[in-house]
């Protein structure tokens, strides 16, 4: 589904990514730890197509075609989805008309129907449900005056009603208390299926207690260092980061 | 669409029509037109009130204001720039020839063309209900609905020039009295040369059963546009009265020099909303209407003016709906979103003059400038000797778009009793590129994430906009500010 071939991404002429070699198949979830610093958000932001990051090396292929041309709205039509680390607030617009809009501009760039407003109204009720949100939650402005676990859990409903094909967990962990945790692991658990794809990006093991992954990568200085099964992740919570900074040297 | 409740499902058709740049109403109709030769003097004046068969009472009072109008100088002090209009130049009377209308087909077919590209047909409004119109094509009324309905009820809605020979005593007692001829330049001009516009008078303890509306259109090549407009709510009544403007495409500027008066006695409560959306100029800055407008309304004891606008057009604005608080308890709010793109230039805001006890006001002022354009926030709070406890809070927010534009700010404020008390709150934002790229992700291209940003900016101002214009208002937000950023 996704492929990224020797990616070397800079900001400001700074070359953050070093050649990124990664393949994500189709039902797969990938974890992608690293200390900080690694360029973990800059190749979730690179994926998603923010402009800010220069390519000076490489591709993206999503089912099998190069997605570098495309503006982030193109990419995010065709079923990328980023979890933003730090989510920003629109004053004034509301969670639901935000998300209705999200879709339906999706569909129209799909050419199809946009969703009428009750069966709009149904779904979000329930991914409402299984995320456990409350009601009053819809008519908020967008992430203004949300606490870090609201606005976390707002990312994942928002994927949740767009079923992205590729969901993007930047830190979605981050700012989550223990029970926060549980709620969204378990919104992303029931979305896993065979036809769509994770990643997931974070610091920690206790997400992937939560989200089992199949496979871990280790980003470290811009590069893939190390791959392995969930395992490496346990590793990693035991040894940190300190023996592959080594092996590095 | 009009008078349906329907903004949330037409959202994505508003943000379809982000993506054409042009501007939307830029058509021109041909309709032949009765027009007197540019020029003022006195000759001209008379003419005028002949043409309309006006009372002797009435070309007095215009003769009169023309002579106040001579003595005054054109006002300076606003933050706009422009070719000042040469007054000769203009001509002060054109009127669409055909004038006795019985039904819709007697009706210029080329106006109801123009109306079905506004989507306005009167046939559309005339099976939609809630919404009475009184159409003003060049100065002329030409057709009026839902007359019957408020007759029922002791309404009159209907042109000025119909009122002033129907309703004398009505006219002769109110006219003038909000906005005096010797208030300002324009003001002055208006009283002499006001060609039509709209009046309203709303008996005593009557809810008026629907919006009224008005479109105001500006036609003729070259034809000055001088609306009059009297509202006058009795006791206890209430009326909520719209406004919208769209004007065709012109190369040259058009001088518009409206005056609106609103008369709230006791008890009573007038809702003003208006959508502008005259033509702003091209990219360059060229053409584009000027909009030069004086607006009050006065509130007897008890009595509330609220003001709603969304300004997106013309070239220049001038204009500052104001409300005179003169009766204890009164109350006066301004609500405000005006846009400025290219090179336009606004200069607007309101007066709140408190003069009675316990009175209170409330200003929310949502400017946005983009391109290489100028909009200034101007308000008076003025709280006088009387006026014990009287209270205010302002807040005057500016959104910028790039960097080449500008927002100012002028709060004036005067207190002569000490009891009063006075919020004040101003922010300036931008629109960020986190926002609009956290837009872009989730499937909204440039032009889409701006118009939901803005929107969601302009919330509390188009929140008080009755249903069927905040769907308007949305849109022309929406068209006014494409290609504004990137």
């Amino acid at each position: 589904m996704l492929e990224i071939v020797n990616l070397h991404a800079s900001v400001d002429g700074q070359p953050i990514l070093k050649g990124i070699n990664l393949r994500i198949g189709a039902g797969e979830v990938h974890a992608i730890m690293g200390p900080n610093g690694s360029g973990k958000s800059t190749l979730s932001n690179v994926i998603a197509g923010r402009e800010d990051y220069e390519i000076t090396e490489g591709d993206i292929r999503f089912h099998g075609e190069s997605i570098l041309e495309l503006a982030p709205e193109e990419r995010a039509h065709l079923g990328v989805f980023l979890s933003f680390q730090y989510p920003v607030e629109i004053p004034g617009v509301t969670v639901s008309n935000f998300i209705k809009t999200a879709i339906n501009e999706s569909k129209k760039a799909r050419g199809e129907e946009p969703l009428d407003a009750s069966s709009m109204l149904k779904k979000m009720r329930e991914k409402m449900d299984l995320l456990e949100m409350d009601k009053g939650f819809l008519s908020r402005s967008l992430n203004e005056g949300f606490s870090g676990g609201e606005k976390k859990r707002n990312e994942i409903f928002q994927m949740a009603m767009l079923e992205p094909t590729l969901a993007i967990l930047d830190e979605t962990d981050s700012g989550l208390d223990i029970d926060a945790l549980r709620i969204v692991a378990n919104g992303v658990n029931a979305l896993r299926s065979p036809q769509n794809a994770f990643m997931v990006i974070t610091h920690y093991q206790r997400l992937l207690d939560h989200i089992v992954p199949d496979y871990v990568h280790v980003l470290f200085k811009g590069k893939i260092v190390k791959s392995g099964d969930k395992s490496l992740a346990l590793d990693l919570e035991e040894r940190g980061y300190d023996w592959i900074k080594k092996e590095q040297e | 669409m009009r008078g349906k409740l329907c903004p949330v499902s037409e959202q994505d058709q508003i943000l379809n029509e982000v993506t054409s740049s042009e501007y939307k109403y830029g058509f021109y109709t041909d309709v032949e037109s009765d027009k007197v030769p540019p020029g003022l003097n006195e000759d001209v004046i008379r003419m005028i009130s002949a043409k309309k068969n006006e009372p002797e009472w009435m070309t007095e009072w215009r003769l009169d204001a023309f002579k106040i109008w001579q003595g005054m100088a054109e006002p300076e002090w606003a933050n706009v720039h422009y070719k000042k209009p040469d007054f000769q130049a203009i001509s002060y009377y054109s009127a669409p020839k055909k004038k006795q209308i019985n039904g819709l087909d007697e009706v210029d077919p080329e106006l109801l063309k123009t109306f079905e590209k506004l989507g306005i047909s009167l046939d559309e409004q005339k099976r939609l209900t809630g919404v009475a119109m009184d159409v003003v094509v060049d100065s002329v009324s030409v057709a009026t609905t839902f007359k019957k309905t408020l007759a029922e009820k002791g309404i009159i809605f209907c042109s000025m020039s119909e009122a002033i020979q129907e309703y004398p005593e009505l006219i002769k007692k109110y006219l003038g009295t909000v906005v005096p001829k010797t208030d300002n330049f324009y003001a002055a001009l208006n009283s002499a040369v006001f060609t039509d516009g709209s009046f309203c008078y709303i008996p005593k303890g009557v809810r008026c059963p629907m919006e009224l509306s008005t479109y105001f259109r500006i036609n003729e090549s070259g034809t000055g546009q001088f609306e009059r407009t009297l509202v006058v709510a009795d006791e206890s009544s209430y009326v909520s009265y719209l406004e919208g403007c769209t004007a065709p495409q012109r190369d040259e500027n058009q001088l518009h020099a409206a005056v609106v008066e609103l008369v709230a006695m006791d008890d009573a409560e007038i809702k003003y909303s208006t959508v502008q959306n005259w033509f702003p100029g091209d990219a360059e800055g060229k053409g584009g209407v000027f909009n030069f407008v004086t607006k009050r309304g006065i509130c007897e004891r008890g009595a509330k003016i609220s003001w709603t606008q969304v300004e997106t057009g013309s070239a220049v604005t001038w204009k500052y709906p104001s409300c005179i608080l003169k009766g204890d308890n009164s109350v006066g709010e301004f609500y405000s979103v005006a846009v400025t793109n290219n090179y336009q230039q606004a200069d607007t805001g309101t007066k709140m003059i408190h003069l009675g006890k316990n009175t209170k006001s409330t200003i929310v002022s949502k400017g946005i400038s983009a391109g290489h354009s100028h909009n200034s926030y101007r308000g008076l709070v003025r709280m006088g000797p009387r006026a014990i406890n009287a209270r205010n809070f302002s807040q005057c927010d500016s959104l910028l778009m790039g960097d080449r534009c500008g927002a100012h700010t002028f709060p004036y404020i005067e207190v002569k009793h000490p009891s009063a008390r006075m919020e004040h709150e101003a922010t300036t934002s931008k629109i960020g590129e986190d926002q609009i790229f956290y837009c872009q992700q989730r499937g909204l291209d440039m032009e889409a994430a701006i118009a939901l940003i803005v929107n969601g900016y302009c919330k509390d101002v188009l929140n008080q906009l009755p249903m069927e214009f905040a769907v308007e208002a949305q849109k022309l937000l929406a068209i006014s500010l494409e290609g504004s950023v990137g």
